[in-house]
């Protein structure tokens, strides 16, 4: 019952995303085929996941399970629901001292069923005027664990103007979700030198415009 | 409110729509043809383009037709629709910092819906006046409260902009219904027919005569429209106008002459929103309508045609 709630709720999550942001899925470096992957994502608002959710082919939505914070997730009823049913989210808590197992061992289990993922390796927020800020040591181990899985650079565009961080009624703008090239750890490849390369994949698919204002 | 529309206005609605349909119905044959000839040699880029556009026009036609029968309520909600989806669009590629969200805000969910229910209403006074005068007044207001200063004005004018073409320019379209001409509104609704058609048949006259014959571009930096192509398509234009006096309050010669005029606004228009694109780096406006782009390239000279062609329309005939 709960799951048949849940399905209904993440359709019609879906369709209001489609309505406010017309969102567009720019499979630049990968097909938007059935494959097991890692996509990873910058993140500036709460939106964010909704949208990458969003535009997912169904078929690979239903497989597809995002890695979220449990400190936000758990905090009320609605959310509670969201995140857990509807998105199917493994939720990890950024708070160490509450960590009751390992968070990579939890999101290495999940793929080891066979789902694919959405991680936002910043590990918040980016609330700086950089587009993105220092990866975390997270996607590294996940891409360590287990090398043979796709890991693709997802860029949301516009996203920080529908609703910027702080604001709650988003703004009807365009969104465009830009898959790249995927890449994997290479055997010698420092932690250090992945961060940066994954990165920098991921800002090089940030559009080119003026500088806004 | 408009009383029973009379059955006369719905024949002509239906008249135009089978004609419009047996153009598509060529167009289609055609393209079949081309593209059955051309599979040998796999698939022909601008052959498919032109068969995605071709089903768009179907879409389109449809909808027209059905807003058209409906009446006021039915043209009010099709063109409030891709007015909404055009500001989307639009402000989608103008200048903005967190500091505009109220502003932005206001426009999608304020100013928008409160010109189409005063267009509904047919208060002309306040709807010619509500956008330019009180959204170009209020939003800033609403900008800096929120207190940033970096390129105020442009973000300011931008957001202002986005909403004179794609809210109060489009908006001008659906108000034609509330034109009162010779004592009554019931064939008004058959301005927006005409309107479309001139525009629209002109702009596709002038992008073929202009890749047959075309050889003097009008903004060479911005446009491949040529000076051969727009004449073709101004002939064109006052040609259809001419052919559709008989759905207007125009004489024959009136008719085609306002086709001339609003033809030749479009055209304008058409180049004045290539050049905000060439300036923001994109091709087109969106992705939503298959084979054109979006929905402002899709609407871009009739926007602009549509208040001139409303002024020219309530000044010469209207009550």
């Amino acid at each position: 019952m709960r799951r048949i709630a849940a399905n209904i709720a993440g359709q019609l999550l879906a369709l209001f995303a489609q309505f406010i942001t017309a969102p567009r899925a720019d499979w630049r470096g990968i097909e938007p085929v059935n494959r097991q992957r890692i996509y990873f994502a910058n993140h500036t608002s709460n939106a964010d996941l909704p949208i990458v959710w969003t535009v997912l082919p169904p078929a690979l939505r239903r497989v597809t399970r995002p890695v979220a914070a449990a400190d936000y997730w758990l905090k009320t009823k609605a959310r509670a629901f969201i995140g857990p049913e509807v998105f199917r989210a493994i939720l990890i808590d950024r708070r160490t001292d509450h960590q009751t197992e390992d968070p990579i061992a939890k999101i290495v289990t999940a793929l080891d069923e066979g789902a694919s993922v959405i991680i936002f390796p910043e590990g918040g927020r980016n609330r700086s005027d950089d587009p993105l800020m220092p990866f975390k040591a997270g996607l590294y181990n996940i891409a360590k664990a287990r090398p043979e899985i796709d890991l693709v650079p997802t860029w949301i565009d516009n996203i920080a103007s529908v609703m910027p961080s702080g604001e709650v009624i988003p703004v009807p703008l365009g969104c465009t979700v830009i898959f790249g090239a995927p890449l994997h750890v290479g055997e010698e490849e420092s932690k250090d030198a992945f961060l940066a390369r994954s990165s920098e994949a991921l800002s090089d698919l940030m559009p080119i415009r003026e500088p806004s204002a | 409110m408009i009383p029973e529309m009379p059955t006369q206005t719905s024949i002509s609605i239906v008249v135009l729509f089978g004609a419009a349909c047996a153009l598509l119905i060529i167009a289609t044959i055609a393209g079949e043809i081309l593209r059955h000839r051309l599979a040998r040699h796999g698939a022909h880029p601008t052959v498919e383009t032109y068969v995605t556009r071709l089903h768009s026009w179907w879409a389109m036609v449809f909808l027209l037709a059905i807003a058209l029968l409906i009446g006021r309520t039915g043209v009010i909600l099709l063109f409030a629709f891709a007015s909404f989806a055009a500001l989307r669009e639009f402000l989608t590629l103008t200048r903005k910092t967190k500091a505009d969200h109220w502003a932005l805000i206001a426009a999608f969910y304020v100013v928008f819906p409160l010109q189409y229910v005063l267009v509904w209403l047919g208060v002309d006074g306040l709807f010619s006046i509500f956008i330019p005068v009180y959204a170009f007044l209020i939003l800033p207001i609403l900008s800096v409260i929120r207190g940033d200063g970096r390129n105020f004005l442009s973000r300011v004018s931008e957001t202002q902009w986005g909403l004179m073409i794609c809210v109060f320019c489009a908006s001008h379209i659906p108000a034609l219904v509330t034109l009162d001409i010779d004592g009554s509104t019931g064939r008004s609704v058959l301005l927006i027919a005409f309107l479309v058609l001139v525009v629209q048949l002109g702009d596709l006259a002038e992008y073929y005569a202009g890749r047959r014959i075309g050889k003097k571009r009008v903004a060479p930096e911005l446009s491949p429209k040529t000076r051969e192509g727009i004449l073709c398509g101004a002939a064109f234009a006052a040609a259809i106008g001419l052919m559709l006096f008989w759905i207007t309050p125009f004489a024959p010669w009136a008719a085609a002459l306002i086709a001339l005029v609003i033809y030749l606004i479009g055209v304008g228009g058409s180049l004045v929103l290539s050049a905000i694109k060439q300036d923001r780096g994109v091709k087109s406006w969106g992705h939503l309508i298959p084979g054109q782009g979006g929905f402002v390239d899709q609407m871009d000279s009739v926007v602009f045609a549509a208040p001139v062609f409303f002024h020219l329309t309530r000044y010469f005939y209207g009550g």
